[in-house]
């Protein structure tokens, strides 16, 4: 008979639209900002309204997540902060829209290069969060952040990050990718213990120098 | 939503007059303006336009999961005569410029730019292109913009909560579109032998061919990134 | 920097280049058979003074002779039953060396429908009067990639009936993919630029122009005499194409301008049509509103810079255009680079569920388009949003993944993702995808606005090169995943999906069957994924491909998707140009809206499925 079709497509709209009246009373007032209500709702049985009630709530971001690069920063003890860039460059290198600009130091008086970037900029209007910067430093000194929340109403002031505006704490690396920043700092316990342990044979015998792998 | 509106509606209703408390149950005072800015700023309608990637990110905060409906924005209409915004979402190219400019010349004052993602903010990764303006704001001015690549959808809804604020902050008294005179069109550009703006005539003229031709200068003198703002958004003059 | 002296020792280093050269055969290992070498013979066997084999290391096919092109064509259609023109294109092998050769070489790669692996030949002609004949009657597919082949290189194609500029517009200075032809914002040759590091004094590259502008114009140009001359070219060849359909115009014919700005041209894609009352006469597609001049960005790119900006192709479906790119280039690296078990895995559901969430868009969208306004594309979204939930956990973003590299995946699942996939795929997935096909498929406005409207036929489909579902709904069974299986598909258990009416309906049919079969994929890949590395070797910020040519093509959700590239032993690609589905596929647009009803055009469009992003590159 003509007319089946479309009842039968009508029907799914009924029920979807009173599925969403549904789980929202199976759920009571805890469907919308909590984390489980929003985790539910981006579950793969989800049932009902789907909306995340931005910005009251937001959807969580996974940690391997990207946006605009960031530089990491060790804080020591005393409180001094220490770039951990040392302005190898490959990030510059590797960036495919070339976006990453940076100033090598060079130390004063022996005229050598230092490894700490006087100045590291980004011009956000042309990187494409692509984060090969994050993957291809060999020193975990870039990173990509997770905050998005930028815009801005000048673009021509505010859109080149210089390095005081990109720099970050490690402790905020440790709190956006937990997993990673676990990963990472293992492996670079190691290689810092390798590192000891060469120099300390290399001080002990010349001769088993030879055979430490380089730590780097 | 409820949670959205109830501090606003507070603000409203805020004038900075100082009211005898028995009379706040009774009576509002506030000021035209900002009656005025909160009917504007929860009816934003978009023009339905999308450019490239960004777009598909523009539908999708138009979508299920972030409904732009929440804020008033759901109406997107294809027809910039009946539309308050212009999301310019996605690369500009040299091709599309002379339309996006007819676009905006075409809707009705008051309305606001909002330019979405690197490309369309500067070109993006594909600014070196022979083809890619470096910018809509070259051609049309900006009032907010969202940096990324594409700029997720939540990203988009805080560029837009920004716009609103920018909505918040005006005056009818001050804002150009409510002073006497018309506000003159912006010329839309020409495709010649290559895109020509209408105000660079002078220029084009008087420039050296050679200098159009020579690569950058490496020894040019460097500009300091927070302090060189180049000349203002080439359309707030007008 | 036109490296074209051949390297005898990178040749040796390219075993899976598909090159049966019989002189150098005591240096390249015995390549795969992908074209038979009798054919080849066959074909300069056939013209034997205008055909030779291609003697450089690392290519393969032969070289015709440019006054015989059209008799070797007519051969190998009718008598070698190659009918399916997949990819035209052009290499400029330009050097500024006093002595060095220089030539444009025009590059034809061909299939047969019936499956199997390639035939390529190529037309050298010199470079500044570069002259080929038109193959359009021959293969109409043809049509759109000579006229880019004319706009990007200046070529000219004798015997093309409508030659005129296709990404820019007419009347601009050059024809920009010309190796020696510069931009306004050129800085360097190739990157990475010297002045980014250690020296890195930032500047916007604007402010180095002297118009503030991404413009140069040519010498003397007074700017207030120049008028536009594309459109009335344009209106011009659509009254000739009108004159075509009907040599008695008795009727006041109107052009109505569908785009670039129109809620259902899936983007700025503008078609000029032509009508007489409701009924289109012509209809000329005009494109390049979004020319983001890839390829030229990609020449000047490392060979890994690339990967990402294959992303903002197709937008819809990063992981597919990653695919590609990772395969073509792998093909000329050899198999050092070929990816371990579970790279290869993860890859197929990759892909595969990027095909689920194109297929769901796909037809959301074309729903829209049928006047089902927004409803099934709201529930279409809602899967691909699950769907991009995964991408983004995998690979950090939700659209634009990046996520291949050569020999291997960025980086391993997440743990928890592949519950999440395995959750989808058995669960959730095939009940929505019921849900959908119970909701669209039976309705009667579908079905009266898609039957019987845009018919392809079968042989149409195959020689204007349509691909992907425009072709299966046309009732060619032809998927690359099973006519030249790349990657691991060949051990999965699959149908390939084939309707035979090739009208609208079967368009979206296909798309339904096709997102079952994907899922029927995904669950077997699922079940076979394998542990262990997900990296062959390690993943270098710079690599260098040995020289030589290769074109890598998977079966995009679009159609097929072919990456043609020329090394040169460096590490930036000598030739990068991407064969989209969507920009060919719309060569047949006209075909199917002649003759139609105006509302018919922007359903015939959505059927077609095409992505600007794509189309224009």
């Amino acid at each position: 008979m003509y007319g089946i079709g479309v009842l039968k497509g009508l029907w799914v709209t009924l029920v979807h639209f009173f599925e969403s009246f549904a789980d929202d009373i199976r759920w009571g007032g805890k469907r919308y900002y909590t984390a489980e209500g929003i985790q539910h709702r981006r579950s793969s049985d989800t049932k009902g309204i789907f909306t995340v009630q931005y910005p009251e709530e937001k959807l969580p971001v996974p940690e391997e997540f990207r946006f605009i690069p960031f530089l990491l920063y060790d804080v020591d003890e005393n409180g001094n902060a220490h770039d951990r860039c040392t302005s190898c460059g490959i990030c510059a290198k590797v960036c495919p829209p070339q976006c990453i600009w940076i100033v090598r130091t060079e130390d004063p008086t022996t005229k050598r290069p230092v490894p700490e970037p006087v100045e590291f900029y980004i011009d956000v209007d042309i990187c494409m969060n692509c984060g090969y910067c994050a993957e291809y430093c060999p020193f975990d000194a870039i990173k990509m952040d997770h905050d998005y929340e930028l815009a801005s109403f000048d673009r021509h002031a505010e859109h080149i990050y210089n390095k005081e505006k990109l720099s970050k704490p490690t402790s905020y690396y440790a709190g956006i990718r937990p997993t990673n920043y676990t990963r990472e700092e293992k492996v670079r316990a190691d290689e810092e213990a390798k590192k000891a342990a060469g120099a300390a044979a290399r001080a002990a015998t010349p001769a088993a120098a030879a055979a430490a792998p380089p730590a780097e | 939503m409820t949670t959205e509106t109830r501090p606003n509606a507070s603000a409203v209703n805020n004038a900075g007059y100082d009211m005898p408390p028995e009379m706040r149950q009774n009576v509002a005072i506030t000021t035209l303006d900002k009656i005025w800015n909160m009917g504007r700023r929860y009816s934003v309608w978009p023009m339905m336009f999308g450019l490239a990637c960004c777009a598909i990110e523009m539908i999708c905060t138009a979508a299920s999961r972030y409904d732009l409906a929440r804020f008033g924005m759901e109406v997107m209409r294809p027809s910039p005569r009946q539309s308050d915004l212009m999301i310019v979402s996605g690369t500009v190219t040299k091709k599309m410029i002379p339309q996006i400019v007819r676009l905006y010349n075409q809707m009705p004052e008051p309305k606001y730019v909002l330019s979405m993602g690197a490309c369309a903010s500067g070109g993006g990764p594909f600014k070196e292109g022979y083809n890619v303006v470096s910018g809509v704001d070259q051609y049309i001015p900006v009032d907010v913009y969202v940096p990324g690549c594409p700029p997720t959808p939540q990203a988009l809804l805080h560029g837009l909560m920004k716009l609103q604020e920018k909505i918040d902050g005006e005056s009818i008294t001050k804002v150009r579109w409510y002073q006497k005179g018309e506000i003159p069109a912006i010329p839309v550009p020409i495709l010649g032998p290559d895109i020509i703006d209408p105000r660079d005539y002078a220029l084009i003229r008087e420039a050296k061919p050679a200098a159009a031709q020579a690569p950058a200068a490496p020894a040019a003198a460097p500009a300091a990134p927070v302090a060189a703002a180049p000349a203002a958004p080439a359309g707030t003059a007008s | 920097m036109t490296d074209q002296t051949p390297k005898p020792d990178s040749s040796a280093t390219t075993p899976a280049a598909p090159t049966p050269k019989p002189e150098s055969s005591a240096t390249a290992p015995a390549a795969p058979p992908q074209a038979a070498p009798v054919e080849k013979s066959e074909l300069e066997k056939k013209f034997p003074d205008a055909v030779k084999r291609d003697a450089r290391p690392g290519y393969e096919g032969d070289v015709v002779s440019a006054d015989k092109l059209r008799d070797v064509a007519m051969y190998v259609r009718d008598d070698l039953d190659y009918d399916f023109l997949s990819s035209l294109t052009a290499v400029d092998y330009f050097s500024d060396l006093p002595n060095a050769a220089s030539h444009m070489e025009v590059v034809y790669h061909l299939y047969k429908s019936t499956g199997g692996g390639s035939l390529v030949f190529r037309v050298q002609v010199p470079r500044d009067n570069a002259v080929v004949p038109s193959l359009i009657d021959i293969y109409p597919g043809a049509d759109f990639q000579e006229r880019e082949a004319w706009d990007l290189y200046g070529i000219r194609f004798d015997g093309h009936p409508d030659l005129r500029r296709i990404l820019m517009w007419e009347g601009f200075a050059g024809h920009p993919m010309r190796k020696d032809w510069k931009e306004a914002y050129f800085e360097e040759e190739l990157k990475p630029y010297k002045n980014r590091w250690p020296e890195g004094q930032v500047y916007r590259i604007e402010d180095r122009n002297p118009y503030g502008k991404n413009n140069k114009y040519p010498q003397g140009l007074n700017p207030e005499t120049v008028t536009e001359t594309a459109d009335p070219l344009l209106y011009e060849n659509l009254e000739k194409a009108a004159r075509e359909y009907s040599e008695d115009i008795d009727t006041e014919q109107v052009v109505v301008n569908l785009g670039p700005q129109h809620p259902s041209t899936h983007g700025v894609f503008r078609m000029a049509v032509r009508l007489d009352g409701e009924t289109i006469v012509a209809l000329k597609p005009v494109m390049g509103y979004l020319h983001r001049n890839h390829e030229k960005i990609g020449e000047r790119n490392t060979w890994i810079m690339n990967m990402p900006f294959t992303d903002r192709l197709d937008y819809l479906s990063s992981m597919s255009n990653n695919f590609g790119y990772a395969i073509a280039v792998e093909k000329l690296m050899g198999p050092k680079a070929a990816p371990p078990e579970r790279a290869e895995y993860i890859r197929v559901i990759m892909a595969e569920l990027t095909r689920l969430s194109n297929h769901l868009w796909a037809i959301g969208f074309l729903l829209n388009d049928l006047g089902a306004f927004f409803t099934p594309a709201l529930y279409a979204i809602t899967e691909r949003e699950l769907i991009l939930d995964i991408f983004e956990a995998t690979t950090g973003s939700r659209m634009m993944c990046n996520y291949f590299r050569f020999g291997g995946v960025a980086r391993d699942l997440p743990a928890g993702v592949l519950e999440k996939i395995k959750d989808l795929v058995h669960e959730r997935l095939p009940r929505k995808i019921d849900e959908l096909d119970l909701y669209l498929t039976e309705n009667e406005l579908v079905r009266s606005r898609g039957e019987g409207v845009g018919v392809i036929t079968p042989e149409q489909a195959i020689a204007y090169s349509a691909a992907g579902p425009v072709l299966r709904a046309s009732g060619v069974p032809y998927d690359v995943r099973r006519a030249d299986p790349y990657s691991i598909y060949d051990r999965f258990d699959f149908d390939v999906a084939v309707r035979y009416h090739g009208d609208v309906y079967d368009r979206y049919m296909i798309r339904i069957d096709e997102l079952r079969q994907s899922l029927r994929i995904l669950q077997q890949a699922i079940k076979g994924i394998p542990g262990g590395e997900i990296m062959t070797g390690k993943n270098p910020y710079q690599i260098r491909v040995p020289a030589g040519e290769a074109y890598g093509r998977v079966e995009g959700p679009k159609g097929e998707l072919g990456y043609y590239i020329v090394s040169n032993g460096k590490a930036n690609p000598y030739r990068y140009h991407v064969r989209a589905p969507s920009f060919i596929n719309l060569t047949v647009l006209e075909k199917m809206c002649v003759g139609q009803k105006v509302a018919d055009v922007v359903v015939n469009l959505g059927s077609i499925d095409i992505v600007l992003g794509e189309v224009d590159r």
